[in-house]
């Protein structure tokens, strides 16, 4: 399949950020899938995100504005308090409906819609977290034919989040923290 | 998990068909929020197929009414985003006050919360006696309570928190009576607003307002949709008056935007020039 069909969904809550920030820094800037990061945040820290990601990584860094073109080479952050969705022609649409699973972004509304849309182009990690958001989320990833993969519970900070995934489905890669890099830096290769 | 996914080509038929039926045109919103909001309702409404949903919606009126109600968003708080209500009262406000009669509209208004923060901001600002505020929303059961400004007793402590970091000064809770779970705000504030439905999609200019707020309603149009709203607004606008949108939406990218400045960092634009 060619590069730009794909698309990585990189998503956690809880004692996921350091995790995040690890698997971006081991890419290179020429970095050729799309990554969307959809991280439970706090709005105060709202800015110092995208400020941290850029500072640490060698990618662009970008917070998704609505109808912005899904692009390569760029990471996309969620920006707190809406739900992030992808349109047929691969733009993004943002949302400021319902919680879901008492969150705002929703880890599920966004691996349903990027399912939708990029079936088996689409690579679908989920990180440490507290609550269950993104389990659900994460089967429409595996109908829809797209790479499941999660951070082991064994070496997440909060084990709960990937945990609740592997109750409800067998995913394709369970990786311990610390090959997380190393395993998506070598998807683009793939 | 529902199993009975609705295809994107069946959303279209779906529309399509409302608009027929009931003039109501939905196909210019953002089809994956729309899809969403449409699947959600399908599944909870436990349809057997997707040809049976359509059918009722086709033959049911008031599932149709229903139907406008569940796939609108009407999620909203008082004093949402606190700094831009910061810059309402520190910048905007000031000139508006400059005016023998100020009209406000808020389009898209929801259950009306945003229309009772600006009318606190009003009359904190003594300008509520000379100002009308006009309330709008396709949604006619949002409208009806709206009107009635009785919101849940548990947000108020979130209310309460905005209103101070947006610059309030008095005790929040002077403005509401609390009965129970209840909370209904002073009938003062009430009366100077004006609430009706209003399509964006459909309806026409109505008036001439020296402030139009929309937020967080135009992500869920197309760009095509978008600029014929942003024409709307323009046209609905006095030279010299304001227009605000949602934190995360923007004139930027619109044909209207050469004659729009933004107001410092917050999504307010000034009009300062009409049209040619």
């Amino acid at each position: 399949m060619k590069q730009d069909n794909k698309l990585i969904v990189n998503a956690g809550s809880a004692g996921s950020l350091q995790v995040v920030l690890a698997v971006l820094t081991a890419m290179g800037k020429d970095y050729p899938i799309p990554v969307l990061v959809v991280l439970h945040r706090n709005n105060t820290f709202e800015s110092s995100l995208e400020e941290l990601f850029a500072s640490r990584t060698r990618l662009v860094i970008k917070e998704v504005e609505e109808k912005d073109a899904i692009q390569p080479g760029v990471v996309y952050i969620s920006p707190a308090d809406y739900h992030v969705l992808i349109e047929q022609d691969r733009t993004f649409s943002l949302d400021y409906s319902e919680r879901v699973n008492y969150s705002r972004p929703s880890i599920d509304v966004t691996f349903r819609s990027a399912a939708e849309v990029y079936g088996s182009g689409l690579i679908a990690l989920l990180l440490s977290g507290g609550n269950a958001d993104g389990a659900e989320g994460m089967q429409w990833v595996r109908d829809g034919g797209g790479l499941t993969i999660v951070q082991d519970p064994q070496t997440a900070e909060v084990p709960y989040m990937p945990q609740q995934v592997l109750l409800r489905m067998t995913v394709d890669i369970v990786a311990p923290t610390e090959e997380l890099p190393e395993l998506i830096h070598s998807l683009a290769y793939k | 998990m529902e199993t009975n996914p609705i295809q994107y080509e069946e959303l279209e038929l779906l529309l399509n068909d409302l608009y027929k039926r009931y003039g109501y045109d939905f196909t210019e919103y953002s089809k994956a929020s729309l899809h969403r909001r449409v699947q959600r309702l399908y599944t909870l409404d436990n349809f057997p197929s997707f040809a049976e949903f359509r059918y009722r919606l086709q033959s049911d009126s008031h599932y149709f009414r229903r139907f406008v109600e569940e796939i609108t968003v009407n999620v909203t708080e008082m004093l949402r985003d606190p700094s831009f209500y910061r810059t309402l009262r520190t910048t905007i406000l000031p000139i508006l006050a400059t005016y023998p009669f100020i009209r406000i509209w808020h389009a898209g208004c929801s259950t009306g919360e945003e229309v009772y923060s600006m009318a606190i901001l009003l009359k904190e600002a003594g300008l509520l006696h000379k100002a009308l505020l006009y309330g709008t929303d396709i949604n006619p059961l949002v409208i009806e309570k709206a009107r009635k400004g009785i919101f849940p007793v548990s947000q108020m402590q979130k209310y309460s928190e905005n209103y101070i970091q947006s610059g309030g000064v008095k005790d929040f809770s002077t403005y509401y009576t609390a009965n129970y779970h209840l909370a209904k705000f002073d009938s003062g504030l009430t009366g100077k607003m004006i609430f009706s439905t209003h399509n964006l999609v459909s309806d026409f200019s109505f008036n001439e307002f020296q402030l139009i707020l929309c937020r967080n309603v135009l992500i869920y149009f197309e760009r095509e949709l978008q600029a014929k709203v942003f024409k709307l607004f323009d046209y609905s606008l006095e030279n010299f008056g304001y227009l605000a949108l949602g934190s995360k939406e923007s004139l930027r990218f619109s044909s209207i935007a050469d004659r729009y400045r933004q107001v410092g960092r917050e999504k307010i634009w000034r009009k300062v020039h009409e049209a040619g």
